[in-house]
């Protein structure tokens, strides 16, 4: 046998007597799985406690416990293994009864492919609509329809089409895109490993063909974007840190930018550290640790994700419930949720309504009894990250502890979050500049207004950011004059209070354009160095400096607050263009020629220079 | 392991066994590893290594002695002893009464050690989860067990309280007193093993491989004589075969087979093309009807 084998894992469900067991004792039979002392031990059993009249019964290879035995049923998910040339096979085997749903949804929750058993003799049962359903639910998307007991109606074809025409019928309703039907028998072995001369009629694939061909889940979800719920922070010593994990979705290569939930902060993947060496990179599937390029918060229950795709992040959300306990789920009370590696208390606060497993209907509910399905809102007292189930069952499937029992009560699927404005909280938790200036739909910038007094600097500021307000831009003014009333009330006119005053001023920009605005600075601000420490401060490619140029005679003949007069008779010490000097910008953004053009199309011409820069 | 493709079984097997020791690592206060020098105790050994590289294993190893291994069992367990913390560990009371097999019997000798040894060393150290390297395959009962397997505070195991486990988690909340055994081997099957002990390169009790050993005749099978305190009944004696393990335990209660397998890649091939099973040289499996389950229950690991 190859030693590269895909491993899938099986659900076997079918009705009571339908012949499951035997089916599954004919599959670990004929792949040579059954050792010859447990043969010996059949054939005894067969004997003895057998319902084949002392014929092999293949069902006591798999009915192991005492209990069941006595009573002839499987009353639990049992756990099979049988290997062909290029597969490895998991059988969980669920029970037929009605009253056991939970076991049947335990067993399909890990499966890749499903075996639906139907006696030939019964046909379609309320049990065959029940169990579609449950895989439907499970998200178990590849469904063999095995046909059992051909034999018995001596391989006749005509019902084997009606059956699988009634099947096919109910279907519609479900979500099971990859169905196949097969007629079979478990007790002459017909179409199981080697096609049969008794079904002529049918030429698909053997039964271990068509699951040969099922594809793992891990290969479906490696397309996905990156899920891996921390499972734990390693920290062998003071230059190790390490994130450890299984990929449950989509891949991840060193130097990816990975976001962790429900923190959202980001960071890039250094390295994939395995015990057999770096990786170059993981998939779906795998068990890595991660170390990132970055110390950024990060511990068990964390999710690290794909930046540009994370998971959603919600503390309330709608979900399908399967209940387990023996005690009904009545809303209000509370569970311990768990999802992934992460732990919440939930309480379940809406039951919105039932779901009738053999109509697939809504029932009205005020509470779920055991086996029973219902969809509810589902509340949490934190935030977590988490996906729909649809998506991806990791991340979208949770079970409910019972506090007090500690029992597992039930197991959920989340379908969506109910609070939408939740979905960004993981953007509310780090919110950058870029997440500032997305929310406001624009780019933040400093346009930096410098140029004698009188110049007109405020009135062309103020005509651009009427334009800019009426495209719809959020923009703030900061004028010399006012700032001077408030925040920087303290200083005088000193050579360094001026500098201090630019250098407040040229921070307060900063920070303002950091919350996603567009900065109008209207200062005289006379000294290069000061308005180029502005420039330095502000992120590159978004500060604009516009002198608005005027001589000093033009400026000085407009004199609006009457300053020059007072400068000239002495009044005023330290103004710029008569005791202190400018320094004009040597190579400004914008210049404007206060002397030669309006203000209107001054303001005109800056909105279309700054609209027009690079990105 | 690591490779661009479609995960192997292997592949998949390995990740799933990292995932659940790091789970029962991170979600119990004081885990240990049962460690029985046995090829699955190896392969758990290896799968651990990996699951906290490169850091040092978050737990200790217990060994519960029976005082009656065979002697290359021992020194592969002192050789991992000088690696890894390990606890060895042998129940007072059968020291005291010097319990064996040959006259107390198979049942009463491991009930006395194994059983009651376990049972004793998970309270006595107040260790609240043993993760072992049972497998599904093994028996029929094993079949239906968990992989985070809920043990009563005396430690038995009630096939009807044990909780469904869903997708990839575990519920591992418990009230004092109660434990858990974990099986990170759960859905290894002994040929898994086998591959997996091949591709990796993992060290075993050469008893695993066929070579010229002193054994006896008994019960259908090969025991072998590994040291003075052997003894023989009536008619009995001592002839030179070459045989092998499949399953170790105290020598005096372990099956040999005749075998050429002298090589791992040999026995994968018997294997392939053998039937019988591995328990079958484990002479207590034989002792009563459905005698494992009542072990199980009773606290048997």
């Amino acid at each position: 046998m190859a030693r590269e084998k895909t491993l899938l894992r099986l659900v076997a469900c079918g009705s009571v007597d339908d012949g499951k067991s035997t089916l599954i004792g004919r599959l670990l039979h004929d792949l040579g799985t059954i050792p010859d002392d447990q043969l010996e031990a059949l054939a005894r059993d067969s004997k003895n406690v057998g319902t084949r009249g002392g014929e092999l019964d293949y069902a006591l290879l798999v009915d192991g416990l005492m209990a069941e035995r006595e009573q002839g049923i499987t009353i639990d998910v049992a756990y099979r293994y049988f290997a062909t040339d290029t597969c490895k096979f998991i059988v969980a085997d669920a029970p037929g009864h009605a009253q056991y749903t939970r076991n049947m949804v335990t067993a399909a929750s890990n499966a890749d492919v499903a075996i639906l058993l139907i006696d030939a003799r019964k046909g379609m049962l309320t049990q065959t609509r029940r169990h579609g359903f449950v895989l439907s639910l499970m998200g178990v998307k590849q469904v063999v329809l095995a046909i059992t007991k051909m034999d018995l109606i001596g391989y006749e074809r005509a019902a084997y089409d009606k059956i699988v025409a009634d099947f096919v019928a109910i279907a519609g309703g479900l979500d099971l895109p990859r169905l196949a039907a097969i007629p079979v028998s478990g007790v002459s072995g017909d179409n199981i490993a080697s096609r049969s001369a008794a079904t002529s009629w049918y030429d698909g694939p053997t039964l271990i063909e068509l699951l040969e061909g099922a594809e793992p889940r891990d290969a479906f979800r490696r397309d996905q974007p990156l899920r891996m719920a921390v499972q734990s922070v390693a920290r062998p010593n003071q230059d190790f840190r390490g994130f450890a994990g299984r990929l449950s979705a989509g891949s991840v290569k060193p130097g990816d930018t990975v976001r962790v939930l429900p923190s959202g902060r980001t960071a890039n993947v250094a390295r994939i550290v395995t015990a057999d060496g770096e990786l170059k990179r993981a998939v779906a599937g795998q068990s890595v640790t991660l170390t990132l390029d970055a110390e950024i918060d990060c511990s068990r229950g964390d999710v690290i994700a794909a930046a540009d795709a994370p998971c959603e992040i919600a503390d309330q959300f709608q979900a399908t419930i399967i209940w387990m306990s023996d005690t009904p789920l009545y809303p209000g009370r509370r569970y311990a949720l768990k999802i992934g590696a992460a732990t919440a208390n939930a309480t379940i606060t809406d039951i919105r309504h039932g779901i009738d497993i053999e109509t697939f209907e809504p029932t009205p509910a005020r509470q779920i009894e055991s086996n029973g399905i219902a969809v509810c809102n589902v509340s949490l007292d934190r935030a977590i990250p988490f996906d729909a189930f649809e998506q991806n069952r990791e991340t979208g499937g949770f079970i409910l502890i019972d506090p007090e029992t500690n029992e597992t009560a039930g197991a959920g699927l989340i379908h969506f979050a109910l609070r939408r404005s939740q979905n960004v909280h993981w953007q509310a938790l780090e919110i950058d500049r870029d997440a500032h200036a997305a929310i406001k739909g624009q780019r933040p910038a400093i346009l930096w207004f410098t140029g004698l007094s009188g110049a007109g600097k405020s009135t062309i500021a103020n005509m651009v950011e009427k334009k800019l307000h009426a495209m719809g831009r959020h923009t703030v003014m900061l004028d010399g004059d006012n700032l001077r009333h408030g925040l920087n009330r303290d200083l005088g006119f000193t050579q360094a209070d001026r500098v201090e005053n630019i250098r407040r001023v040229a921070e307060v920009a900063k920070l303002m354009a950091d919350a996603g605005l567009i900065v109008l600075v209207s200062f005289i601000s006379p000294f290069r160095a000061e308005r180029e420490m502005a420039r330095k401060l502000a992120h590159e490619g978004e500060f604009f400096e516009i002198f608005i140029d005027a001589p000093l005679a033009v400026a000085e003949a407009r004199d609006v607050k009457g300053l020059y007069k007072k400068a000239r008779a002495g009044e005023l010490k330290n103004f710029t263009g008569i005791d202190s000097p400018y320094e004009p910008p040597e190579k400004p953004e914008i210049r404007i020629d206060a002397a030669a053009m309006s203000p209107a199309d001054a303001a005109e011409k800056i909105v279309a220079v700054i609209s027009a820069a690079p990105r | 392991m690591a490779s661009e493709a479609r995960l192997t079984h292997l592949q998949t097997l390995e990740a799933e066994s990292i995932h659940i020791l790091r789970e029962a690592a991170a979600e119990t206060q004081r885990p240990v590893m049962l460690y029985s020098m046995g090829k699955d105790s190896n392969v758990l050994l290896h799968l651990a290594k990996k699951a906290f590289f490169p850091g040092a294993l978050p737990f200790p190893l217990l060994h519960v002695d029976t005082t009656w291994k065979f002697r290359d069992m021992y020194a592969m367990r002192d050789k991992v002893a000088a690696a890894h913390e390990m606890i060895v560990y042998r129940n007072p009371d059968a020291v005291a009464k010097g319990v064996n097999p040959f006259d107390h019997g198979s049942e009463a000798h491991t009930n006395a050690w194994k059983t009651e040894g376990l049972r004793r060393a998970l309270s006595e150290n107040g260790f609240d989860a043993a993760i072992g390297g049972a497998r599904r395959d093994e028996e029929k009962s094993r079949a239906k067990e968990r992989i985070f397997s809920l043990r009563s505070e005396h430690q038995r195991w009630d096939p009807k309280t044990q909780r469904p486990e869903l997708w990839s988690l575990y519920n591992t909340r418990k009230r004092a007193g109660e434990s858990f055994r974990v099986f990170p081997l759960s859905n290894w099957t002994e040929l898994d093993v086998w591959h997996y002990i091949e591709a990796e390169k993992i060290e075993v009790v050469p008893l695993y491989f066929s070579a010229e050993r002193k054994v006896v005749a008994r019960s259908g099978t090969w025991l072998m004589a590994d040291d003075e305190r052997m003894r023989l009944e009536k008619g009995e004696k001592i002839e030179t075969r070459r045989v092998r393990f499949r399953t170790l335990g105290c020598y005096p209660l372990s099956g040999a087979v005749e075998s050429e397998a002298a090589n791992v890649s040999d026995i994968i091939r018997e294997i392939e093309s053998s039937r019988a099973s591995e328990r079958q040289g484990r002479l207590i499996d034989a002792d009563t009807p459905s005698s494992m389950e009542k072990k199980k229950q009773e606290g048997y690991f």
